[in-house]
C-alpha cells in the first residue's frame, strides 16, 4: 500500500452515484420478479435491514484499520459478545434466578477480575527477582481455586432453576434500545483487555490475539448456560418494533394496507421492516456523522499522521501505543453496537450461528471493497457486499446451470452443480485479493 | 499397584495423546515459523492449506483404496502423501506466483501480506469444500492399535488400561523424521544455507549471490509439505472436518510465537508446550488422584477448565508470553 493514501481526489459524484446504483438494486429486489430477483419486497427489506447491521460493522471495522492501520480478525467475537447486551440487558428477570446464584455469581466474577488486577499491581510494584515470582504464582492459584469455589456453586444453582424454560440468569428488562449501548460497552471492555495485552507489540500479533479471543468469546457464549442457555438459545428477545400480529389485529392498520392494495401478512411485514430500518438507519447516520466529525478533528489528523509514518508521529511527541488502544476500543464498541442489533432484529440468540467466515471475513471485504479510511465507502461496502452475498447464494447455481446447460449429464457436471454453495466463499476471496491488488483505495477512496 | 496404575492412566490419557498432538501442531507451527522467517508474515492460511492438503491426501487414499492398494497394517493414506503434497505444493506456488509476489515486489507492509493471506485463506476453505465438502470424513485405515487396552490389561494384570494407537504412533515417528530431514536440509545442504541466511539478513543474502525467489519457491514448497503432513496425521488421528483445521490455526499461531516466530527449534518446542499444556489442564484429574489418595473424595472432576474451552489455553499461553517475553522463549524475530 502506498505511504499516502489520500493521493488522488475522487470525482465528487462518485458516492452518490453508487448508492444510487445500491438503491436501484434493492428496487429492482423488490419489484422485479424473474430467475435473478425475487421481487418481493419482504425479501428486499430484510436483504437491506441485515446489510444495514453489516455496515454498521464494517463502519467500527473501518475504523480500526482505516484510522489506525490495525488488523482485527475477531470481529465476530466482539459482535457476538455486542450480541450478549439485548439478553442480559433487555429480556425479563427469571423468576429465582438471581435468587438462586446472582450475588454468587457476581463475587466469584469480582474475585477472578479482583485477583488478576492484584497479580498485575504486584508485578508492576515488587521488585525482581524470585519472589516476585513466587508471589504472583500463589496469587494467581489462590485466586483461582477460590473463583472456582464459588463460581461452580453458583453456575450448578442457576441452571438448576427451571432448566426446561430457562436455566439462565435473565435479564433487566429494560428498554432493548438501552441495551445498543449495553452491547457497546461490552465490547469494548473486552477490546481493551486485548488491545492492553496485544497493542505497541509487533503488528500481527494483534491478530492473532484477536482472531483468539473471538474463539473464546464463541466458546463462551455456546457453553455458559447460566449466561444466555449456549446452544438451547435464547428466544423472546423484546422488541422495539410491533409485532406482525399486533399490526394485522389492528383495524386501521388493516384499512391503511387494503387502500394500498395489499394482503395483511405482506403489509405488517413490510411495515415491521420499515420500522427496523428506520431505526438501523438513524444509527448508522448518527455514528457516521460522529465518525466524520472526529476524523475532520485535530484527533483525526493525528490518527492519521500515526498511521501514515508511525515512527514521524512518535517523534512529534504522540503516545502512539494510547492512541492504537482507543481506536481499537472505539472501533470495537461500534461493532458491539451492532451485534446487539442484530440480536434485536432477530429476536433469538443463537450462538451457533456465530461463524467466523461470515461474520469476521466478510466484513472484511466489505470494508476492502468499500474503500478503507472513508466511513461513506464502509457504509456502502457493507450493504452492497451483504447483497451481493445473498444473492451469490441464488445466482452462482444459476451461473453454473447456464455455464454447463451445453454438457451432457455426468458425474462432473453434477458436482459441479453441487458445488456451486462453495462457490460463495471462493467469489469473497477473490474480490477481496483483486480490490487489494488493483484497487487497493477501495470503491470510494480516502479523501 | 495403585501408583502403577496412576502412571498408566497418565500416560494413555494425557502423555501419549498430547505427545501425538504436539507432533501435529509442532509439524504446523514449523511451516508457519518457516513462512515468517523467510516473507516475514504471519500467514492466516497455513490452517487452510493443511485442510487442503489433506482434502487431497484424501481423494489420493480413495483412488488407491479403489485400485484395491493397501499398507498392511499401515493406513493407505501414507502412500497417498505426495500424491497430496505435489498438488498442495502447485497451489500454493500459485497463489505465491499471483498473490504474494506482488506485494513483494512493492515491498508492503507485513500487515498487507497477512491480509492478503487472509483472501488465500477463503480461497483455500473454498477449494476444499468444492474438493470435499464440508462433511466430517474418516480415512484412517489397517491395524487401529499397536498396544490396545485389553492387551495390555492381559499383558500387566493392571486394572488400568493403555491404548496406543497407530495413527499416535505414526504421528510421533513422521514428525521425528520429517524434523530430522528439514533440519539436515537447513543445515547441511546449499539450498538449506541458503535459506537459513536469507532469514537471517536478506540484503547479505542478496549480496553474496542468493536468489530470492528460488529461496521464497522452497519455503513455500517445504512449508506445503508440513502443512500436508500435519493436516493428514491431524485428520488420521482424530477426523477430517475442514473447520476443525480453522480453529487448529490458534494453537499452531501459539506454539509458533512461544518458540520465537522465525525459529525452527522453537516452533517444535512450543508444538508440545502448547499440547502438553492444553491437555493436561482440560484432563480430569479425579481418577488419579483416587489411585495416588484413595482416602480423598474430591467433589468435582479436577477439571481445572472444560474441554471446550481448549482454545483458551493456547490464548492464554499466547497471552503470558505477549505480555512477558514477545520474541518467544527461544528468540525468535521482532520486527
Amino acid at each position: 500500500m502506498s505511504t499516502n493514501r489520500q493521493a488522488a481526489a475522487a470525482s465528487r459524484w462518485r458516492i452518490p452515484v453508487l448508492f444510487a446504483i445500491l438503491a436501484v438494486l434493492f428496487i429492482l429486489e423488490g419489484t422485479v420478479r424473474n430467475g435473478m430477483f425475487s421481487g418481493s419486497w419482504n425479501t428486499s427489506l430484510a436483504i437491506l435491514n441485515m446489510g444495514l447491521i453489516s455496515a454498521i460493522t464494517a463502519l467500527g471495522v473501518n475504523m480500526q484499520w482505516g484510522y489506525a492501520g490495525l488488523f482485527n480478525v475477531g470481529v465476530v467475537g466482539f459482535f457476538a459478545l455486542g450480541g450478549l447486551a439485548p439478553v442480559l440487558i433487555s429480556t425479563a428477570p427469571v423468576e429465582g434466578a438471581w435468587q438462586a446464584g446472582g450475588p454468587r455469581m457476581l463475587i466469584a466474577l469480582a474475585t477472578a477480575v479482583g485477583t488478576l488486577a492484584l497479580a498485575s499491581l504486584l508485578w508492576r510494584h515488587m521488585p525482581r527477582g524470585k519472589l516476585r515470582g513466587l508471589a504472583l504464582t500463589v496469587l494467581l492459584i489462590a485466586g483461582f481455586v477460590l473463583y472456582r469455589g464459588l463460581f461452580d456453586p453458583a453456575v450448578t444453582a442457576i441452571e438448576s432453576n427451571n432448566p426446561a424454560r430457562h436455566g439462565n440468569i435473565g435479564g433487566l428488562g429494560l428498554p432493548v434500545l438501552l441495551s445498543w449501548l449495553a452491547g457497546g460497552i461490552f465490547a469494548a471492555a473486552a477490546a481493551w483487555a486485548v488491545g492492553k495485552v496485544a497493542l505497541g507489540l509487533r503488528s500481527d500479533y494483534l491478530a492473532i490475539a484477536t482472531l483468539g479471543i473471538g474463539e473464546i468469546i464463541i466458546a463462551v457464549l455456546k457453553n455458559e448456560d447460566w449466561l444466555a442457555r449456549g446452544v438451547k438459545n435464547i428466544t423472546a428477545i423484546p422488541r422495539p418494533v410491533p409485532f406482525e400480529i399486533q399490526l394485522q389485529r389492528n383495524p386501521e392498520f388493516m384499512e391503511f394496507a387494503n387502500s394500498w392494495g395489499m394482503a395483511a401478512s405482506t403489509a405488517s411485514g413490510i411495515w415491521v421492516k420499515l420500522c427496523y430500518m428506520l431505526l438501523f438507519l438513524v444509527v448508522l447516520l448518527l455514528l457516521i456523522l460522529l465518525a466524520e466529525l472526529a476524523l475532520k478533528s485535530p484527533w483525526g489528523r493525528m490518527m492519521r499522521a500515526i498511521r501514515d509514518n508511525e515512527t514521524a508521529a512518535e517523534a512529534m511527541g504522540k503516545d502512539v501505543t494510547a492512541r492504537h488502544l482507543q481506536v481499537f476500543i472505539l472501533g470495537s464498541a461500534v461493532i458491539g453496537i451492532a451485534g446487539a442489533m442484530m440480536i434485536t432484529l432477530d429476536g433469538l440468540m443463537a450462538p451457533v450461528g456465530y461463524n467466523p467466515l461470515r461474520y469476521t471475513f466478510l466484513i472484511w471485504v466489505m470494508v476492502i471493497v468499500g474503500g478503507s479510511g472513508n466511513n461513506w465507502g464502509a457504509a456502502l461496502g457493507g450493504v452492497l457486499i451483504w447483497f451481493l452475498w445473498i444473492k451469490a447464494e441464488v445466482w452462482g447455481p444459476e451461473l453454473i446451470a447456464f455455464l454447463t446447460a451445453p454438457l451432457p449429464a455426468s458425474s462432473f457436471k453434477s458436482g459441479l452443480l453441487e458445488g456451486a454453495a462453495h462457490m460463495r466463499f471462493i467469489a469473497m476471496g477473490l474480490v477481496l485479493l483483486l480490490v487489494l491488488r488493483f484497487a487497493p483505495r477501495g470503491l470510494v477512496p480516502e479523501r | 499397584m495403585d501408583i502403577l496404575n496412576a502412571v498408566v492412566a497418565v500416560l494413555n490419557f494425557v502423555v501419549i495423546p498430547a505427545t501425538a498432538y504436539g507432533a501435529q501442531l509442532a509439524l504446523g507451527a514449523l511451516g508457519v515459523t518457516l513462512i515468517y522467517g523467510i516473507l516475514r508474515f504471519s500467514n492466516f492460511a497455513h490452517g487452510d492449506t493443511m485442510a487442503f492438503g489433506t482434502a487431497a491426501t484424501i481423494l489420493a487414499t480413495w483412488g488407491l483404496q479403489a485400485l484395491g492398494v493397501s499398507l498392511g497394517p499401515l493406513p493407505t493414506a501414507l502412500l497417498a502423501l505426495p500424491v497430496g503434497i505435489a498438488v498442495t505444493a502447485l497451489v500454493v506456488l500459485a497463489t505465491d506466483r499471483a498473490v504474494y509476489r506482488f506485494y513483494r515486489v512493492q515491498k508492503a507492509v507485513p500487515i498487507i501480506f497477512v491480509m492478503a493471506s487472509v483472501g488465500v485463506m477463503f480461497l483455500m476453505n473454498g477449494f476444499t469444500r468444492l474438493l470435499i465438502g464440508v462433511d466430517e470424513h474418516r480415512f484412517a485405515d489397517g491395524a487401529r492399535f499397536i498396544i490396545n487396552v485389553r492387551d495390555f490389561r492381559d499383558m500387566t494384570g493392571l486394572s488400568e488400561g493403555l491404548a496406543f494407537k497407530t495413527t499416535q504412533g505414526l504421528s510421533i515417528l513422521m514428525a521425528i523424521i520429517v524434523v530430522w530431514i528439514l533440519f539436515w536440509f537447513l543445515n547441511r545442504t546449499r539450498s538449506g544455507k541458503a535459506m537459513r541466511a536469507f532469514s537471517d539478513n536478506e540484503d547479505l543474502a542478496l549480496l553474496s549471490g542468493i536468489d530470492p525467489e528460488k529461496v521464497v519457491r522452497m519455503t513455500w514448497i517445504i512449508a506445503a509439505g508440513l502443512a500436508t503432513i500435519a493436516g493428514t496425521l491431524y485428520g488420521l488421528d482424530k477426523a477430517f472436518k475442514p473447520f476443525n483445521y480453522f480453529q487448529i490455526l490458534l494453537p499452531i499461531f501459539a506454539a509458533a510465537i512461544v518458540g520465537g516466530l522465525g525459529n525452527p527449534v522453537g516452533a517444535i518446542a512450543g508444538g508440545f508446550l502448547v499440547a502438553f499444556s492444553e491437555i493436561a489442564i482440560t484432563y480430569p484429574w479425579r481418577k488419579i488422584a483416587g489411585y495416588l489418595f484413595p482416602d480423598w473424595q474430591p467433589d468435582g472432576l479436577l477439571q481445572l477448565l472444560g474441554t471446550e474451552y481448549k482454545f483458551a489455553v493456547s490464548f492464554v499461553i499466547l497471552i503470558v508470553v505477549l505480555l512477558f517475553r514477545p520474541t518467544g522463549l527461544f528468540r525468535g524475530k521482532s520486527v
